[in-house]
């Protein structure tokens, strides 16, 4: 790329009351560590969450090993393999997944996108950031404290998970319940910026609909985040009470030990009520920028403008709003009025229309297109495919009638990990090979690239698929060891032991993606301004990677949608945004 | 959960009237061409502060919604094992913390009204007497807390008190933080900031103070009602 502007942004005067309150930083901890370069959180975010998603890696593997090979590690007692349980949990879903996708690719993705400079509110923007780093340290903090972290399982279900029986009850469960307090407000002052960003900070010519579906996935699900994690918020600040001063918010009256507690006329439901409120809306918090990036790889890499953009935005918007009409369906054995029953099963069933007209679209891009099997492209596919099947088993569990019986069992564990523990790690995986060249300039190394992709992807169906089936056996979830069970035949055994030995191939796989990124930083083929030739306004800097200011001299216009692939006619087989359009002769 | 029910209806149908002034119907695909033709694109007209400030205000209402709701069904379901909650008795001192935050708010309005027309001195009066009464108000506040543990309503004495505190002692954090964001435009006022940005930093600190008071209204007619 032609580097003709490089410190022009201060030279040039450049227009718009945006740009005169553009942050420019003065020294090397202002530049890279306290920075307000939406760039740089994003590469801090990315990084903090990845380190965070290799502990709680190993920590499945440490279940795993317990499931395959039980008594044969005496460091993993009871206590221990449900600490690992809750702790890879939340640490997946909300520190890894939700600060990846908003914080690590929004921070990234937004301005450069809809044609920014930087967010709109920096300052908030960085300390969003360094309030995260503290969560994550709190978290981690709690593997060090007296007790170790709490056991009570990721949903930190009350009563039990204040009571004397559960791992962590001193203080494991304060500190996480404080972690998460911090993570939502850091989250929130992110992801005010992030929807101002995309409604106030656009370019000229970039309306709401010429907006790639990336945007749009990741404005919905910041918008479901910011309204969704309050619920949490509430939910913690009263188990905290509960536990520390002594009200009895979810506390019915109860007998610990034969004493009783001095607790009562609480309600462990209304805690149920308040997590999954949060929790449902969470899953497309995870899975709605997923969505998005995926449809910008399919269509950049099979050459293909997206088929029913519209449908793609409006199906986003839907399915944002259904998600916070369905929490439900997560507490049908918790005892329920049929009624509402009945409601949350019809609501959870109808979100699968948008979501099947995205599945449609994506493999409508496909049809015909001129597919490059690029390492992007695998794990958009892979994500497709995995997410299908992910989705499905989500219809068998939205009915009362077959939860009830699977609820309990290793089959809700395969459907909630194929739909959004593999699925949406695939899009991360996919994104990062995609956007790496532009963050750094350097190509990732093919190979490792392909790689990685068969490994993860064969693997986590060696694993997750045959849970399925142990699953409709019987075979109960949340099992520390499952001992002597009438109804699970001896294969069930041996069936774990080869799930836990994907499950090591598939975490040292992981090893080569990190290889990749740090060796591909020095040794990369230097990828150019555009490698992927692709249409959006990111790949369209003036410098690779883009400078602080993002785009020099001047902000970029833009003319067109974000899909102007194979536009017949045009000189090249992609339109960029902001390219203007040829004077045409009108044909007589 | 009809409260958050309610508001998330609310919200709801504000962004779907957003959305349908903002031609999701359009095809874009076949719009190639220069940008001042398209009505709605780039920024729209309120600033980013105040847009900043109304998203940061669905936020907080959302927390609210979830605690009232929570409060309405939590004192519902006195099942459990539980005995029936009772209600609890309300301070007389509320009836005048009820007054003062609405006389705080009023004077934030005024304050506005005052940058508006160019007023400083009115806006000056009308922040200063925003502030003591907010003062004033949280004041109340902490006076009715003790007025209830005199007669024996601790924090975990029943879900009623236990929920007494916690919206209140939320709602009076709120409060706090709204005073330390007027401080600080206070701070840019004396360091000489213009009649443009005091306009605005005085009308987000009288929209956030009215945002308050009705989550301070709804709470405390609850409150009457159980």
């Amino acid at each position: 790329m032609a580097d003709a502007s490089v410190g022009g942004m201060d030279a040039a005067p450049i227009g718009g009351a945006h740009d005169a309150e553009l942050y420019h930083p003065r020294s090397w901890v202002t530049k890279y560590v306290f920075s307000q370069d939406a760039k740089v959180i994003a590469i801090q975010y990315s990084v903090t969450a990845l380190t965070i998603g290799l502990v709680a890696l190993v920590l499945s593997w440490l279940m795993r090993l317990q499931l395959a090979f039980p008594g044969c590690f005496d460091f993993i007692t009871a206590e221990s393999y449900y600490q690992y349980i809750t702790m890879h949990g939340m640490s997946m879903v909300v520190y890894v997944l939700t600060a990846l996708f908003l914080g690590g690719f929004g921070n990234y993705l937004i301005p450069l996108m809809v044609g920014a400079r930087d967010m709109v509110f920096p300052y908030a923007n960085m300390l969003s950031y360094w309030i995260y780093l503290l969560a994550v340290i709190v978290l981690a903090a709690t593997f060090f404290v007296p007790g170790g972290p709490t056991g009570a399982g990721w949903t930190l279900y009350p009563p039990q998970a204040i009571m004397s029986g559960t791992p962590g009850r001193d203080w494991g469960i304060v500190l996480m319940l404080v972690s998460l307090m911090l993570f939502i407000a850091g989250f929130t002052m992110g992801g005010l910026n992030y929807v101002v960003t995309v409604l106030q900070g656009r370019a000229r010519g970039m309306t709401l609909m010429r907006l790639p579906l990336t945007v749009w996935g990741i404005l919905t699900a910041t918008v479901m985040a910011l309204l969704a994690f309050p619920a949490l918020f509430v939910g913690a600040v009263m188990m905290l009470f509960d536990r520390l001063l002594g009200t009895s918010f979810f506390m019915p009256a109860i007998v610990e030990a034969g004493t009783h507690l001095r607790h009562g006329g609480g309600s462990p439901i209304l805690w149920q009520h308040l997590f999954w409120f949060f929790g449902h809306p969470e899953v497309y918090i995870v899975a709605l920028p997923a969505f998005g990036i995926v449809s910008d790889l399919i269509s950049t890499h099979a050459r293909k403008n997206i088929f029913g953009y519209r449908m793609m935005v409006w199906a986003i918007v839907v399915i944002g709003a259904l998600s916070f009409a369905v929490w439900g369906h997560h507490m049908y054995v918790s005892g329920m009025n049929p009624t509402f029953g009945f409601f949350f099963a019809t609501t959870t069933l109808i979100i699968a229309v948008p979501t099947a007209i995205k599945v449609y679209n994506w493999v409508l891009t496909l049809w015909r297109g001129d597919i490059h099997l690029t390492v992007p492209m695998l794990f958009a596919l892979g994500f497709i495919v995995t997410f299908v099947n992910g989705g499905l088993t989500g219809l068998f569990l939205g009915n009362v009638v077959v939860d009830v019986p699977l609820s309990g069992t290793m089959f809700v564990v395969a459907h909630f990990h194929m739909v959004m523990g593999v699925a949406p790690i695939l899009v991360v995986f996919g994104g990062i090979y995609h956007w790496y060249p532009k963050v750094t300039g350097r190509m990732t190394n093919d190979v490792l690239g392909k790689l990685h992709f068969w490994v993860t992807f064969l693997g986590a169906y060696a694993i997750f698929f045959p849970m399925h089936y142990l699953g409709l056996m019987g075979v109960p979830r949340r099992y520390y060891e499952l001992g002597e069970m009438a109804f699970v035949p001896p294969s069930a055994a041996t069936l774990n032991v080869f799930i836990t030995v994907a499950a090591l191939v598939v975490g040292v796989a992981q090893l080569v993606f990190v290889f990749n990124l740090v060796w591909s930083l020095f040794r990369g083929t230097p990828a150019g301004g555009n490698p992927w030739r692709a249409t959006t306004l990111e790949w369209q800097t003036p410098q690779t990677p883009p400078a602080h200011g993002n785009w020099g001299g001047s902000l970029p216009v833009v003319y067109r949608w974000a899909y102007d692939y194979s536009v017949p006619g045009a000189d090249q087989d992609f339109l960029p945004q902001n390219q203007p359009p040829a004077a045409r002769t009108v044909p007589a | 959960m009809s409260i958050a029910a309610a508001f998330f209806a609310v919200l709801a149908a504000t962004v779907a009237w957003w959305l349908s002034r903002q031609r999701l119907m359009s095809k874009p695909w076949l719009e190639e061409g220069p940008p001042v033709d398209l009505p709605g694109a780039g920024a729209s007209s309120p600033s980013a502060a105040r847009l900043g400030l109304w998203m940061f205000l669905a936020v907080v209402g959302s927390l609210f919604s979830l605690l009232l709701s929570a409060y309405s069904m939590g004192l519902g379901t006195h099942g459990m094992g539980g005995a029936a909650v009772q209600p609890l008795p309300v301070p007389k001192i509320l009836w005048f913390n009820t007054g003062v935050l609405a006389l705080s708010s009023a004077a934030l309005e005024w304050a506005r009204l005052s940058a508006r027309r160019g007023a400083l001195d009115g806006m000056r009066l009308g922040l200063l007497a925003a502030a003591v009464s907010a003062f004033a108000f949280l004041q109340g506040q902490l006076l009715a807390w003790q007025q209830l543990r005199a007669v024996g309503y601790f924090l975990a004495t029943d879900q009623a008190s236990a929920f007494f505190y916690l919206v209140t002692g939320v709602h009076g954090l709120h409060v706090l933080g709204g005073l330390t964001a007027m401080a600080g435009a206070v701070a840019r006022m004396r360091r000489g900031a213009g009649l443009e940005q005091m306009r605005l930093s005085v009308g987000l600190c009288a929209t956030y103070w009215h945002f308050l008071l009705v989550v301070w209204l709804l709470f405390f007619s609850m409150l009457l009602l159980s």
